[in-house]
């Protein structure tokens, strides 16, 4: 039985190691290509190692200017997405805090039909709200600047209602009506009880609408029309919508440079995220 | 009584306002933008069930359908058994289960931008990575983004490499099998294979309809991707999805009206498959009795 035991647990280790490969592969190979001279990205057979290390591929990729697109302002994506992930991320926070506060610690007539076409709104289709909301945003002379990307994030969302909900129903009542018995209002228990207490759930929130804004196409694809105002997201498709001269190492590079911000934030945050997805899973 | 829904409203007032303001009147306003015609120069002009009508003799429409099942079909089944499996190994209270976790994960992190981007790459029929590897093994290797046959199995196979999100929540749940079943198991002498039909797959059967739901609504409206890495839907539109053509006849063909029942038609299609997913599961799934 033991060197059974042993040879399952070698096996497993064997899949889980060749597995690892298929899934680092291409991200490997991202890497290598973007430290690659362009004279060594299209090799047979292919070559993982550069014969030279072109660190310099990144400040190329960052200042790069094409002959079909002309120069591509890389760092003014990179400002503009971050003005507008910060703004989403602001205003998702407080709002989902809010409504799920609501929808977990405060009683009211209604309320619990309402959470349930909430959570069935899950369902619906983005690409179905797409012209109405179009055409609100175009009325409102939005168009073009990044109000339809970030304001709709202070009107909270379905998903992360659901999830702060799931976590401030963990949250003893009895602290709730000690405070109130000292006059505290709803609106101190809400900032100066549950919200110190439910900072881990409000850093997923964070941290998922951080992923979603900064990894946001389609919102960007719709309403951005002037080159300098677009996000990274969209600026990277750019580099490769034209066919044929596609300057591989620096277009690896400058994908891994939209990446890494995601990398970062993941590696420090890795057991919050982890634990943030595990959750959405239940009801 | 009255103080309190003054209360429970007030707070929950951004989602009361977002829901009426960015879903309510959204799908109101799209149902009945589709049976109008309708763009950015022209008001909305009444024109019954015309757009309808239309749909069901457009054959760009019927292909952009067909793929979209066909993709959907193929890619949530295939990532739920990855994702399930990559689950399982990693339950197996294995070392270092922490690092095949991040690994297995990290590609759900990419934006789906740069996804297409390195994928078009390493799929490149002449000089791409994977091409090479099958050459190497001396395999006669197909054109995957070029050839209308493979350009779907393509898609689908990039659909797998981002299943983290699933399998984290898969894993979830395999924590949640209480331990006590599997050595019931063991005592009656049930081989792993019998385990996992029998124990395993029963016990995680909820979490499986709930990512099985999500992915077919997600696959269902699969855009990004193929927009990066096939323009227009090339090969011969074998990459042309609902959600393509959606977006085409909104922005690009002026036809906002039209584009609103294809919408339509894509929520009601969603909705179908939603509910025969519960239906089957009604037999299947198993939910614990308290």
């Amino acid at each position: 039985m033991g060197q059974r035991k042993r040879i399952q647990i070698a096996l497993t280790h064997v899949a889980l190691i060749l597995l690892s490969v298929v899934f680092l592969l291409p991200l490997l190979w991202m890497l290598s290509t973007s430290l690659k001279p362009i004279g060594e990205t299209l090799t047979t057979p292919p070559k993982w190692i550069p014969s030279e290390v072109m660190w310099s591929n990144y400040p190329d990729a960052i200042n790069y200017n094409s002959k079909q697109l002309g120069y591509i302002p890389f760092l003014v994506y990179m400002r503009n997405t971050v003005v507008v992930t910060i703004l989403c991320i602001v205003g998702s926070v407080t709002s989902n805090a809010l409504v799920a506060y609501s929808f977990s610690r405060l009683r009211w007539a209604g309320r619990d039909a309402f959470f349930g076409l909430t959570v069935a709104t899950m369902m619906i289709p983005f690409p179905v709200l797409m012209v109405p909301t179009f055409t609100l945003f175009r009325y409102l002379g939005w168009v073009g600047s990044f109000k339809p990307l970030w304001v709709p994030a202070f009107f909270a969302s379905a998903f992360s209602i659901f999830l702060l909900r799931q976590f401030f129903r963990t949250i003893p009542m009895e602290l709730s009506e000690a405070a109130k018995l000292d006059g505290c209002s709803e609106f101190r228990i809400f900032t100066d009880i549950i919200v110190p207490l439910a900072k881990p759930a409000l850093m997923v929130v964070a941290l998922f609408t951080f992923m979603g804004s900064w990894n946001d196409f389609l919102g960007p694809l719709i309403y951005l029309v002037d080159q300098n105002t677009f996000t990274l997201a969209l600026g990277l498709s750019a580099y490769q919508t034209q066919h044929g001269g596609t300057p591989w190492n620096l277009l690896m590079a400058a994908t891994l440079l939209v990446i890494l911000p995601i990398l970062i934030v993941f590696f420090f945050a890795q057991k919050l995220f982890i634990q943030g997805i595990a959750t959405s899973g239940f009801k | 009584m009255k103080k309190d829904l003054r209360i429970g409203l007030l707070f929950a007032m951004p989602w009361i306002l977002g829901f009426l303001i960015f879903l309510a009147y959204p799908v109101l306003a799209s149902l009945y933008y589709s049976f109008t015609n309708f763009s950015i120069l022209r008001e909305p002009s009444y024109v019954g069930i015309d757009n309808y009508a239309e749909l069901t003799s457009d054959t760009v429409f019927h292909q952009a359908l067909i793929n979209t099942l066909i993709y959907a079909v193929g890619a949530v089944p295939l990532s739920t058994v990855v994702a399930i499996g990559l689950a399982m190994l990693l339950n197996s209270k294995v070392k270092g289960m922490s690092y095949y976790r991040t690994i297995f994960f990290l590609p759900s992190l990419v934006p789906m931008v740069a996804l297409g981007t390195l994928f078009l790459w390493i799929f490149n029929g002449d000089y791409g990575l994977l091409n090479e590897g099958i050459r190497a093994a001396g395999l006669e290797p197909p054109n995957w983004l070029g050839d209308p046959a493979w350009s779907k199995s393509t898609l689908m196979l990039i659909s797998m490499w981002g299943c983290g999100q699933a399998m984290v929540i898969y894993l979830a749940g395999l924590q949640n099998v209480p331990v006590s079943l599997y050595e019931a198991a063991d005592l009656d002498g049930a081989k792993l294979g019998r385990k996992i039909w029998n124990v395993t797959l029963p016990m995680l059967s909820p979490v499986i309809l709930f990512n099985v739901v999500m992915g077919i609504i997600g696959a269902l409206q699969v855009f990004a991707v193929p927009y990066v890495m096939f323009p227009g839907g090339a090969p011969a539109r074998s990459t042309y999805f609902i959600a393509s053509y959606l977006f085409d006849n909104a922005f690009q063909y002026q036809r906002m009206g039209y584009a609103s029942a294809v919408g339509w038609v894509m929520f009601i299609i969603t909705l179908l498959l939603t509910m025969l997913a519960l239906k089957i599961s009604d037999r299947h799934v198993h939910y614990e009795t308290e």
